[in-house]
């Protein structure tokens, strides 16, 4: 379908300002003041600083919402279809009992139809994922991991010194 | 039952436990004790392998037996069932594998507390994690103890006794010395063989009906004395306005409490990424919707060719209903063919119960060791001892599972799942949700929400007519009942979420921006996932 603009969104969003200037003012920030290591084997304060940054930048709060837009309305969706079928099925059971072809009725149409409707949910999400937010979460992944590195890098140069 | 049955089906028990005894010493040849390697099995499994694993974990005999005997007795409400516990996996799929995969290292609490005040909330999350574990354990327990009991045709108390023992003698040995590996590789072994006996069963029902599922739906409901409401709801839960409500709440409970199960969360600990959690749900999603089609095709197959009167004859609550079928389709309870399907179908069931058990051991054994032990123990202990924690928390688990599941014999299996399953709806899934999702929850919220969940669903139990006050209940003599309906769910899981709600906006606690951007980065991504 859309998987091209989907892509291209991403990656692009990635390779705007912000990546380089977190990229580069971060390095400079350590060189001055040298984070200590928290006690007690904690994470350095740097570090949440780090995920701090990452989650105000756009692509983060793309792959945030691309993965919102798609839960949100299908959880909904989902569990009103479930709580309506439960519903039907104690207090109408007499609708439920009406024949549609042959012995089948309304309840074991309502009942297969809940099997497909998990099933074709699942297909959905799985290729919503793949598609759209995969790649990006990997990319922005790997931005975590490299700030990390440099953050420790610095640290060592800092503390040999 | 003829001792030919009987012996083959013995010989059967006995491959099944020489095969899973096998792959336990073989995965824990050469092991070296790490927490990384003991609850999550190195994290190196494939999604199709966790997928299997998390079917094997999933459907146990209350499933395999119950569902299709629910089905023979009261047709379409035993179908009900079914719906829940599959529809219930959208909500473990859209909400909580990938996320706690990535948050989370090999328990729930690993994923609330990394955003918390740690200890209370390891406390409170751990404690909720080992009761639905118990709950569900007991469960399996007395349903092994009767299944075995009724399948080996002594229905003595000592037999079932020793069942009861033996199952739990051997659940402890699979964890203790195998761990996640053999835990994992058991569940596997297992969902093969209920895979293919559900696959060859129904293959043998719509042989006999040329194919023609509504000519099955006819006989069926011919047979049942019912006629087409046989076909429709109303059979079992269509009583008065509170039965049908306790429905409501059953149901509710099956599609929210699978997604706070402690054995299946820490399922999503044995693949390397949340990419392959995810691939493992969709796997699972896919045997477990199969196998509850062919619970539908076997429960009104035996519905219409063994017979409700039959089935019921067997065992009062369905439970035979699939043996019984078995033994029809092998060619009649006398024949060879009968014996063999028979034989094959009751060792499927005690294989399904070993490997469900074997898995709830080892997640209520990281719960104690990971989160309970290492939140209460005195500062300095060393930490390389919390595997050997976790082995004797797994005998210790083991021994009050016994223990329990014994005084519990006569209560019902179904119930019990149910129960246990709306604990974990109120006690987890609310601190679950809110901790991924929600930017300003605390601490005290979290805390607030696990035990406002816990003990109003452990309380409205203990004054449900299921304790006391009628004649089917664990003490008919007293009558303390106040709450009308067996399965608390459609109370106290609105009251786990308004408790988590509440602790949360009366707490002078600011909530950590920075630890929930960190949950927020990780659980989305997968940065800095272990």
């Amino acid at each position: 379908m859309d998987k091209h603009a989907g892509r291209d969104a991403g990656t692009i969003r990635l390779d705007d300002p912000w990546y380089d200037a977190l990229a580069v003012g971060w390095g400079e920030g350590e060189e001055t003041s040298p984070p200590s290591p928290a006690p007690g084997g904690r994470p350095a304060p740097g570090a949440s600083d780090i995920y701090l940054e990452v989650q105000r930048s756009a692509a983060f709060q793309e792959v945030r919402s691309r993965y919102r837009g798609f839960v949100v309305p299908a959880t909904a969706g989902f569990f009103l279809w479930y709580v309506a079928y439960v519903v039907a099925a104690t207090a109408a059971p007499g609708l439920m009992a009406r024949p549609v072809v042959g012995a089948v009725n309304v309840a074991m149409l309502a009942g297969l139809g809940q099997f497909l409707s998990t099933f074709l949910l699942t297909w959905a999400y799985a290729r919503h994922a793949r598609l759209r937010r995969d790649r990006a979460a990997l990319d922005l992944r790997w931005t975590v991991f490299e700030q990390e590195r440099g953050q420790e890098r610095s640290r060592a140069r800092g503390s040999g010194r | 039952m003829t001792t030919e049955h009987q012996t083959l089906a013995l010989i059967l028990f006995s491959v099944f436990i020489a095969v899973t005894l096998g792959i336990t010493t073989w995965v824990s040849r050469n092991r070296h004790g790490s927490p990384e390697e003991f609850y999550a099995g190195g994290r190196l499994f494939s999604p199709m392998e966790n997928g299997f694993a998390i079917a094997g974990d999933y459907m146990s005999a209350a499933s395999f037996l119950g569902i299709s005997g629910l089905i023979a007795l009261f047709g379409y409400d035993g179908l009900l069932y079914s719906v829940g516990f599959l529809v219930a996996w959208l909500v473990v799929l859209f909400l909580v594998a990938e996320l706690v995969r990535n948050c989370g290292r090999f328990t729930l609490a690993d994923v609330v507390a990394a955003r918390m005040s740690e200890r209370p909330v390891r406390i409170a999350a751990g404690t909720s994690s080992v009761v639905v574990s118990v709950l569900y354990l007991i469960a399996q327990m007395v349903g092994a103890g009767s299944l075995v009991g009724l399948l080996l045709g002594s229905s003595s108390a000592a037999a079932r006794t020793l069942t009861v023992i033996g199952v739990g003698a051997l659940m402890v040995v699979y964890v203790s010395f195998g761990g996640m590996r053999a835990t994992t590789w058991i569940q596997i072994v297992k969902a093969v063989l209920l895979m293919g006996g559900a696959i060859t069963l129904t293959v043998l029902v719509l042989l006999r009906f040329h194919g023609n599922f509504d000519q099955l739906l006819t006989s069926a409901a011919d047979r049942s004395g019912h006629g087409a409401r046989f076909l429709g709801p109303g059979l079992k839960y269509g009583g008065d306005w509170t039965a049908r409500i306790d429905f409501m709440s059953l149901g509710l409970a099956l599609v929210l409490g699978t997604a706070g199960l402690p054995h299946i969360l820490s399922r999503f600990y044995t693949v390397p990424t949340a990419r392959a959690a995810r691939r493992s749900v969709v796997w699972a999603i896919g045997l477990i919707g199969g196998f509850y089609l062919m619970t539908i095709v076997l429960g009104f197959g035996a519905a219409a060719l063994v017979g409700p009167d039959a089935v019921r004859a067997s065992n009062a609550s369905g439970n035979t209903a699939v043996p019984l079928l078995a033994a029809f389709l092998g060619g009649g309870a006398g024949s060879t063919g009968g014996a063999v399907l028979f034989a094959f179908v009751a060792a499927i069931a005690f294989a399904t119960i070993l490997a469900v058990v074997a898995g709830i051991t080892l997640a209520s054994s990281a719960s104690v060791a990971h989160d309970l032990y290492a939140s209460l123990k005195r500062r300095h202990a060393r930490q390389r001892s919390e595997v050997a924690v976790a082995r004797a928390a797994a005998v210790g688990i083991g021994a009050v599972a016994i223990a329990l599941g014994l005084l519990a014999q006569d209560l019902n299996v179904a119930f019990l799942v149910g129960l246990a399953f709306a604990v974990a709806a109120s006690a987890n899934l609310p601190v679950l949700l809110y901790s991924l999702f929600w930017r300003g929850f605390t601490t005290r919220g979290a805390v607030w929400s696990v035990y406002g969940g816990l003990v109003p669903a452990v309380l409205l139990v203990l004054v449900s007519p299921v304790v006391s006050g009628s004649p089917e209940s664990l003490f008919p003599g007293v009558d303390f009942q106040l709450f009308p309906l067996q399965n608390p769910g459609i109370v106290s899981i609105p009251l786990g979420f308004l408790a988590g709600w509440l602790g949360t906006v009366t707490s002078g606690e600011e909530p950590d921006e920075r630890k929930h951007a960190e949950t927020e980065v990780r659980s989305l991504t997968g940065a800095g996932a272990v």
